[in-house]
Parts: structure tokens; sequence; C-alpha cells
């Protein structure tokens, strides 16, 4: 055979087993999270290279103790995941109506110093958030945000303002002048051809940048660990596991309940809007 | 309208430069201008105080003595001392750390990158299902970094964790590995699970580019009889060097900094001391806040020289090219 007709057949059955391979490291382990979340942990250590879940032991107490408040001997999760959608949906709100000013007039503004503000941008992005860690807990604790929901919230609108912009900026750019050359024409302001041209149009990139900041506010960890770890009341999902797996005595299984319990609201906002999301994150990304 | 046509009259006295003939067009300029930076200014205002004055207070927080429990006394006024940094570059396996964290980034951004590419791959020519395996292959970027890291330990536990009973059962392994709590097994182990988590950013990425090369220049490869590595070699990787450098430069920035992923699945133990977490151990448990901004200090400077050469290796490389 040539090295040409190798080559193809080599790769033809290659890629079949690189996607099963990728598809394999990839679900297995939130297959595993969601098998021992309903697994008693006596069964784990009883049978640990089980892959296959046993229906005869299957079990919702992990979950039960999980969310049941402290008061009633559980875990709180119930508490912690509302801490976890306030703090979320707010900073949604907030970084939307930010940036969606801000990456309007990035895009379609002329203005002094745009090339500055958008270079800022980007550097944002690339600051680390471990430098920012102790003058930010100096700064809140002066200032009273300290240990407070609503100053994890700033953290988080400052964190994702810069990729929302970026995200909505490059969808903005592709709408045609045109469309709102037309309603400045009949006469309406800068705000009304905003409201009501723009962001009908932009709705697609709305929703996908909405679904990158709830990610990151739902997912993050380092700040609400630095701010509230003293306060369990104020505790986020993410935070509240961590602690979790501190404290004594707390089956491990249980934990895996408590993990699905973070993981589950973000798979499903990911799986309603997937495309949106890979395709706003990567604009401009094939341009080469 | 483009900027450089309209930005000269936006930035001098209005007065002075529109010529009498046009001076609706300086209204507007102007008009624009002001609701230009309106616009911005919550999301600038926001930037500086969280973001950028930080930063820069971390640096005179840096030559400061100043206790995590006194930090409400923190003042600009100083005094400002060298010790911090002494102390932090004195102190036992600071070098070794630095070392660390590096290998942690380099392993953990090459990996993700590779992996990714190889996933974009296999993925370039449409199948059914294709859009499916996609979004599954995206759960490990998307899923909060708390659960994932449990679920690994989990996995990799010794005494009930299926790696090991797998591996002893199947694999034959004398005992288990204590993947999490042993040198030199826990870098290994933490950069994996870096690569695992960050392989599907890489691929995003890569797999958008890839989409765009146009399919004449497949078929023009497929016609002078090129192999399927002579034609990657030869017309997709010149392709996507551009998103390979930049894909490079961002996780290795991300992941020089990163400090969640390891400071949960280690702690930072076992030869997986990085700096990120040297950081927070300052803070937290020696309640040295001054010495925790020295360290977090000497990182980005130590970041900053990497990318410096990154940066002029890169160049001089597209010099020659």
């Amino acid at each position: 055979m040539s090295r040409y007709a190798v080559e193809v057949k080599t790769f033809r059955v290659l890629k079949w087993v690189t996607i099963a391979f990728f598809l394999f490291i990839t679900v297995f382990p939130f297959y595993y999270m969601l098998m021992l979340s309903f697994t008693p942990i006596s069964e784990l250590l009883r049978n640990p290279w089980r892959i296959w879940p046993d229906l005869s032991t299957l079990t919702v107490d992990t979950y039960a103790s999980v969310l049941r408040s402290r008061d009633e001997g559980g875990q709180g999760f119930a508490g912690f995941m509302r801490n976890s959608a306030l703090v979320a949906l707010v900073t949604v709100f907030i970084t939307l109506l930010v940036s969606i000013l801000g990456a309007y007039a990035v895009a379609r503004l002329t203005f002094t110093g745009r090339r500055q503000v958008n270079a800022l941008f980007l550097a944002v992005y690339l600051f680390p958030a471990i430098v920012l860690a102790i003058p930010l807990v100096i700064l809140f604790s002066k200032i009273g945000l300290y240990q407070s929901l609503a100053g994890l919230m700033l953290v988080y609108v400052a964190q994702t303002v810069p990729v929302s912009i970026y995200m909505l900026r490059n969808y903005f750019e592709t709408i045609p002048d045109s469309l709102e050359e037309a309603a400045a024409l009949d006469g309406a302001s800068r705000g009304q051809t905003l409201t009501k041209v723009v962001l009908p149009l932009a709705m697609p990139s709305i929703m996908s940048t909405a679904l990158y900041v709830f990610m990151i506010a739902w997912n993050e960890f380092l700040f609400a660990l630095l701010f509230l770890a003293a306060k369990p009341g104020l505790w986020t999902v993410s935070l509240g596991l961590s602690q979790l797996s501190n404290g004594i005595e707390v089956p491990k299984t249980i934990l895996m309940a408590g993990s699905v319990l973070l993981t589950v609201p973000i798979i499903v906002l990911y799986g309603i809007a997937e495309r949106a999301l890979t395709e706003g994150l990567t604009a401009g990304a094939d341009k080469g | 309208m483009t900027a450089p046509a309209t930005s000269p009259a936006a930035a001098r006295p209005p007065e002075t430069t529109t010529p009498a003939t046009r001076p609706g067009r300086s209204r507007r300029a102007r008009a624009e201008n002001r609701d230009g930076w309106l616009m911005v200014s919550p999301t600038v205002i926001v930037v500086l105080v969280v973001i950028v004055i930080p930063v820069l207070w971390n640096v005179l927080l840096a030559f400061q003595k100043l206790s995590f429990l006194q930090i409400r006394k923190a003042s600009l006024a100083g005094p400002y001392t060298l010790s911090n940094i002494e102390r932090v570059i004195l102190a036992p396996g600071f070098w070794q750390s630095i070392g660390t964290t590096l290998i942690y980034s380099a392993g953990s951004t090459i990996g993700s990158i590779a992996v990714g590419l190889v996933a974009a791959l296999a993925l370039r020519d449409a199948f059914r299902g294709r859009a499916v395996v996609r979004a599954l292959m995206l759960l490990p970027y998307v899923a909060p970094v708390v659960a994932v890291a449990f679920v690994w330990q989990m996995m990799l536990n010794t005494q009930y964790g299926v790696v090991n009973a797998m591996g002893t059962r199947l694999l034959g392994w004398d005992q288990p590995i204590d993947f999490l709590g042993r040198e030199p097994y826990a870098l290994m182990t933490v950069i994996a699970f870096e690569i695992w988590r960050y392989f599907p950013f890489a691929f995003m990425f890569i797999m958008a580019r890839l989409i765009a090369v146009p399919r004449e220049m497949d078929e023009a490869a497929l016609i002078d009889g090129a192999t399927p590595l002579q034609h990657f070699r030869h017309i997709l990787f010149p392709q996507l060097l551009s998103v390979i450098a930049l894909l490079s430069v961002m996780r290795f920035i991300m992941t020089f900094n990163k400090f969640d992923d390891v400071y949960l699945l280690t702690g930072g133990n076992a030869g997986t001391d990085i700096a990120a977490v040297r950081v927070y151990d300052y803070l937290t448990g020696r309640f040295d806040a001054g010495g925790a901004a020295a360290q977090a200090l000497v990182l980005s400077l130590v970041m900053a020289v990497f990318l410096v050469i990154y940066i002029k290796f890169m160049a001089n490389r597209t010099e020659e090219v």
C-alpha cells in the first residue's frame, strides 16, 4: 500500500477512536458524580469498582441531608442555592446594563479615547484575580462591602464586563448601520434607536452574554472564599460545598449530591444556549 | 463614518477647528463624543474602582507592614519597607514554588492546546451527531470548578476511587496510587486536571478557525495527492498558527495566576505549592497581608518577564518566516 492509502486508512480509524475517547473523558466524571450522589457511602466502600448503579441500594437520602437546613441537621444547601441564584442574577442584570451601553458606544460612536478604553477592557481581562484579592479585601472592609453579597456582586460585575463588552460589540458591529440611520432620520433619539432597533436585533447575543455572566458568577470560588468564609449564612453553593468537604464526618457521597446541585443549573442553561455561547465567545477567532 | 475622519474634530475645541460652513457636523460630533463617554462611563468606573486601583494599590501594600487582622487600619501614608519582599523571597520553598508554578502553567497550557487541537481535527468533518459531541466536549469547561475538583478527588481516592479500584483489579497495580497526596504524582495530576478543564476552551477557538479555512484549499491538496499528515502540516497548521499563539498567551497568563484548581485538589501540598496558593496562605494562614501582597507582586513580575520573553521570541520567529 502507498503511504497515502496507509495514512488515510489509519486516520479514518483513529478519528473514531479519538472521538470515543474524548466523549468518555468528558462525560464519565459527570456520570460518576451523578451515580455516587444516589449511592449510600457504605455501598461505595464495599464496591468501589462498580460503575453501574445498583438499583436495589439507590437512595435520595443524600439529597435530603444536603438540602435540609442546618437547624434540621442538614447542610443548608437550599439556602446556599438561594444566595448563589441571587448573586448570579443580580450580576447578570447589572453587567448587561453596563456592558450594553459600553459595547454600543465602542462599536458605534466616535469619541475621544475610544481606543484607550478598548485597550483598558482588554488589559482588565488579563489582570489576575489573585493580585486583586488583598487590596479588594482591604478596600471593601473600609467601605463596608466586605463579607456582603453586594461586594461579591460588584467584583463579579467588574470581572465579567470586559468579555461581555467584547461579545456584544462583535455582534453590534454585524448589525447594518443603515437600520440605525433610518431610525435617526425618522427622528428617533440615540436612546430610542438603541432600545427599539438595536436591542431586539441583538437579542441572541444578549442571551449568550447573559449565560456567560451567569456561569462565571454561579461558579466563582476565590472571592466567595475570601469575602464570605466567616459568614455561613451568606455562603454560595461553591463555597458551601468546599467548606462541607473540610467538615469531619460528612460522607463523601453527600458531597457528590452537593456537587450535582451545584452543576445541574449550569448544565441546564448551557444545554439551552450552547450554540449561542460558543459562537459569542469565539466571534472574531475565525478571522485568523 | 470612520474614526480618523471625525476624531480630530472631536478632540479639539470646535470653535477653532471647524469651518463655519459645517456647523451641523461639529455639533453632531460633539454630541457623539458626549454620548460615547456617558455610555462607557459606568464600565470605566467599575473597572477603575474594582480592578485598576486595586492592582496599583497592591504594589504599595507589598511595601507596607500589615497584618490581616488590622486591615482596616491600612493607609497610603506608609511607612514603607522592603521587609515583605525580603521575607517572601527568602522564605523556604520560594524558588521551588516559582519553578512549580512554571511547570504547572507551561504543562497545562501546552497540554490543553495540544489536546484541544486533536479534538478539533477529529471533529472537523461533519458527521451525524457532531453537534451533540461538540456540546458535550465543552462540559469540563463550563462546569463549576468546585464540583469537578471533588469528582476528581473521588475518582482518584486511594480507598474507594474508581481509578485505583480499576488499576489494582485490572491493571495489576501492587497498591493504590495516592494521586493527589504524593510527589511527583500530585503535580502531574493537577496538570492533567487543568488540561482536562481547559482543552475545551482551546478546542472551541481552534474549531472556529478551522471551520473558516476555505474548502478549496483542501481540494487543491487532495488533487496534489497530499497525505493527511502532509495536509495538516502544510495546509491546516499554518492557518491555525495565529489562534494557537493567541491561546498560548491567554492560557499561560490565566494558569500562572490560577488559585482555585490546585487549592481545591491538593491544597498546595505534595509538591504543588504554586505561587497563587502561597499568596492565600500568607493572608489567611499567617495573617500577613503585606507578605501576601508582596508574593502577589513577585508573581506578577515573574509572569511579566516570561511574557516579554515569549513575545520577543514570537516576533523574531515571524521575522524569520
